[in-house]
């Protein structure tokens, strides 16, 4: 089968995602606008902080046109490793190929798995890299490096992407937290997500896709008491506060206020009352319904959300877990990205497919593949990414990058590139100059858009 | 609904006749005679009716044919992918195989030079993990990743009757020695029993020892790995993996569960004296009586040979390296066993002479 070129590009058309001149919002209906209507801090992600001073005075329509500005981010963590054999980055007929077939895509030339034939009709709006070399075979360490974008140092942590972008991007004053990780199992808040940001960035873990416990106002409270109650909680707040004030009593504060928020729109986490034929579109499995609740979610402005699909740490019988797991995956997937994309949300929002590390080139003796750092792929697609490309690529049959490879330090400043972010500035409002983005990575820029 | 190929014009081709009766065999007596390179981690092994021939499945695309008792190789090519599956037609000239991609190829196989397949089919939707011969050699049973049990005729490939009712991957697929029924199991350990005359499954037979769901991995691990019947049909023995502590890295422990057909009772739970981490990959009847495994694991390969009324082998053989497949020669004396190595390797048991 005759493998793509290193880059392949089905879109000569650049102008299409984020700064595409339709979805500018224009001077004109911008100043149009000025007559009505309020808006937050949006206005300063929006690039219009110079005007910042009059966002009470604009109109609620154009109040939605900039919501739906909003950058997002949407990270697919296969967690354990996913095989870039098995997905991304097939060989067949070769000694490590393993049993499965390559299928043509949406894109002349790109073939990918077998296994993911929903997805490879999707093709043409994702681009995968092929060439990741991070060098790191241990879950912790692998899943740090792609996620942070720097390599595990003791003593020292760095913020996800997802906390990373939650302080950035995420308007100030929203309803939902910024990053939401919607997992198999566990709930919580993850403080290291969050680094030196502060826990107010952390991702909240949902656990199995169910609502946050207690999110309901017990029925045995009025809501007047509630409120009462509530009022006095932010005084004694307030007074402490002012004496003692840490990230940790800011993030305090800030929970309370934002579950109040929250308590008033729980059902923006009950996938319950997405029409049927929706539901059935993403499957009744707990993957599907992940998906489906990660399309709630992100069309209701959260700015990170991450689901973790389990797992992929296939020492034995690889094949056929990845048969299961890739089953489960793959049409659940593709209909989120052609919702996002039907729903013109996919060029404002960035879609990572990632892991901790690949597998093996190497079939061990159980069938299985084993931790693989050195030659293996990710997906991306939507916010500042180009459509239908390939970048880098692997040997014949997989043992060793062979052009163009990239680490998690290259991925991460991509991902914020891709963001419209600067990921050689510092991170604001910090008592001393951290950059956001390893300085000594480089974004790809031919993946950008 | 299957494809079927138009079959290419063939020269005749006939196999040999079967070898005399079986001397008695000595399991305690078992030892490597022989071996056979090649260049793919072999996954399949079965013994012709003849006894001339092994035919080896690989991690590649080949069916592969080797003379028993000469170094003569050869390569059979029409697959697409690797084949575990693997049958001879008891008085007949055909192999049947089936592959990965869920393609099942009809070659006669003592032709030379090697020929196309007699036909194809696209026999399932995924993995064909299995295939059977009815003891008449007139119809092949399939089962595979798409939940069925599939039935075909052996002459043209033409689709008899589909045995839908399995929840789950179907991993194997056998005969019984009577030819009016089959066995089924997938991969959460339901045995099913189907009577061919109205194509319905009669009973169920609870095999789920050899399942788990990995609730920290979500995923499912088991599936009857080998499948047999005894040669009088009193017992069914399915293998595979027991106890799973750990779907992910294989953590459990190889395990044979013994089945009285007459009942459908489990009779027996077959396991090595000290446990053998791993997977019992086939399983195979002597018709002296007593049953042969083969598995493989983190320890390396290794053969049992048990009694039907005791949970203990009566001898444990050390192999070389992991087993994938065991098909026991006609002379009732050699076993071909196919190893991750790339070696498919011959043990005797005949008793050794005397010093």
């Amino acid at each position: 089968m005759p493998f793509p070129k290193t880059t392949e590009t089905l879109m000569s058309d650049r102008n299409y995602a984020c700064q595409s001149p339709e979805h500018r919002i224009s001077r004109r209906s911008l100043l149009a606008g000025l007559l009505g209507g309020s808006l937050g801090t949006g206005l300063v992600d929006a690039g219009l902080g110079h005007i910042a001073g009059l966002s009470h005075l604009i109109r609620p329509a154009v109040a939605g046109e900039l919501a739906a500005r909003q950058k997002r981010v949407l990270v697919f963590f296969m967690a354990g490793g996913l095989s870039q054999l098995e997905s991304w980055d097939p060989k067949p007929g070769t000694d490590t190929g393993g049993p499965f077939r390559a299928i043509p895509t949406s894109v002349p030339g790109v073939h990918i798995s077998e296994l993911l034939p929903y997805t490879a009709q999707q093709m043409h709006r994702l681009s995968l890299v092929r060439s990741v070399n991070t060098k790191e075979d241990d879950h912790g360490k692998g899943a740090i490096f792609i996620e942070t974008g720097r390599r595990d140092m003791p003593g020292q942590r760095f913020p996800t992407l997802g906390s990373a972008v939650s302080r950035l991007l995420a308007p100030a004053g929203a309803a939902l937290p910024g990053y939401v990780h919607i997992q198999p199992g566990g709930a919580g808040v993850n403080k290291a997500d969050a680094a030196f940001l502060g826990p107010k960035f952390a991702s909240i873990s949902i656990d199995n896709g169910k609502p946050p416990a207690d999110l309901l106002r017990p029925d045995g409270l009025s809501p007047a008491a509630d409120l009462t109650r509530n009022e006095l909680r932010r005084k004694a707040n307030q007074r402490f506060t002012a004496r003692r004030r840490t990230a940790d009593t800011e993030a305090y504060g800030y929970s309370y206020d934002q579950a109040l928020q929250l308590m008033e729109r729980a059902d923006v986490f009950d996938v319950t009352k997405e029409p049927a034929a929706e539901q059935e579109r993403y499957g009744s499995h707990d993957f599907g319904r992940h998906c489906l609740l990660a399309r709630r979610l992100l069309e209701q402005g959260m700015t990170c959300v991450k689901v973790s699909h389990s797992n992929y740490d296939t020492h034995f019988e690889n094949f056929d877990f990845h048969i299961e797991q890739l089953g489960e995956f793959d049409r659940p997937f593709a209909t989120l990205i052609d919702d996002l994309a039907q729903r013109g949300m996919l060029e404002t929002t960035l879609v990572l497919v990632i892991s901790e590390f690949g597998r093996t080139p190497n079939i061990n003796p159980g069938l299985g593949r084993d931790h693989w750092g050195s030659a293996w792929s990710v997906a991306m697609a939507g916010c500042g990414i180009q459509k239908g490309a390939v970048i880098g690529k692997t040997n014949d049959n997989g043992t060793a990058v062979a052009e163009r490879e990239v680490d998690g330090r290259h991925l991460f400043h991509t991902y914020l590139a891709a963001l419209g972010l600067d990921p050689k500035e510092n991170y604001p409002n910090l008592n001393r100059p951290i950059p956001i983005g390893d300085p000594a990575g480089e974004k790809i820029n031919e993946l950008l858009a | 609904m299957a494809e079927v190929q138009p079959t290419p014009a063939q020269p005749p081709s006939q196999p040999p006749a079967p070898p005399a009766a079986p001397v008695m065999a000595d399991p305690t007596q078992v030892r490597q005679v022989k071996e056979f390179k090649h260049n793919r981690p072999l996954f399949a092994a079965r013994v012709d009716p003849s006894g001339r021939f092994v035919c080896t499945g690989a991690q590649d695309k080949l069916v592969a044919r080797w003379d028993v008792d000469g170094d003569k190789k050869l390569e059979l090519a029409g697959h697409e992918s690797w084949v575990r599956g693997m049958a001879f037609q008891p008085g007949g000239e055909l192999l049947l195989s089936g592959d990965y991609t869920g393609r099942l190829a009809a070659w006669r196989y003592a032709a030379e030079p090697p020929q196309p397949p007699v036909y194809t089919i696209e026999a399932h939707k995924g993995w064909v993990r299995a295939v059977a011969f009815s003891p008449d050699g007139a119809t092949v049973a399939t089962c595979g990743n798409d939940k069925l049990v599939r039935l075909w005729s052996a002459a043209d490939g033409k689709p008899l009757r589909e045995l839908a009712g399995h929840e789950s991957h179907v991993y194997n697929v056998a005969f019984h020695p009577s030819g009016g029924h089959l066995a089924s199991c997938d991969l959460k350990g339901v045995v099913k029993h189907w009577d061919l005359a109205t194509g319905m499954a009669v009973r169920q037979l609870d095999a789920s020892v050899l399942w788990k769901y990995d609730p920290t991995f979500k995923a499912d691990i088991g599936g009857a790995r080998g499948m047999a019947f005894s040669p009088d049909g009193a017992w069914l023995a399915t293998s595979g993996i027991t106890e799973v502590s750990n779907a992910f890295a294989g953590i459990g422990f190889a395990v044979v569960v013994l089945f009285d057909w007459a009942s459908g009772e489990r009779k027996q739970v077959l396991r090595p004296k000290e446990n053998f981490q791993g997977v019992a990959w086939a399983v195979a009847f002597h018709p002296a009586g007593f049953i042969m495994a083969v598995g493989g694991g983190g320890g390396g390969g290794a053969l049992w040979f048990f009694k039907p009324d005791q949970p203990n082998p009566f001898f444990e053989f050390k192999l070389p390296n992991n087993a994938r497949d065991l098909a026991l020669h006609p002379d009732g004396l050699r076993l071909a066993i196919a190893h991750f190595d790339n070696t498919l390797r011959l043990y005797d048991m005949s008793p050794k002479p005397a010093a």
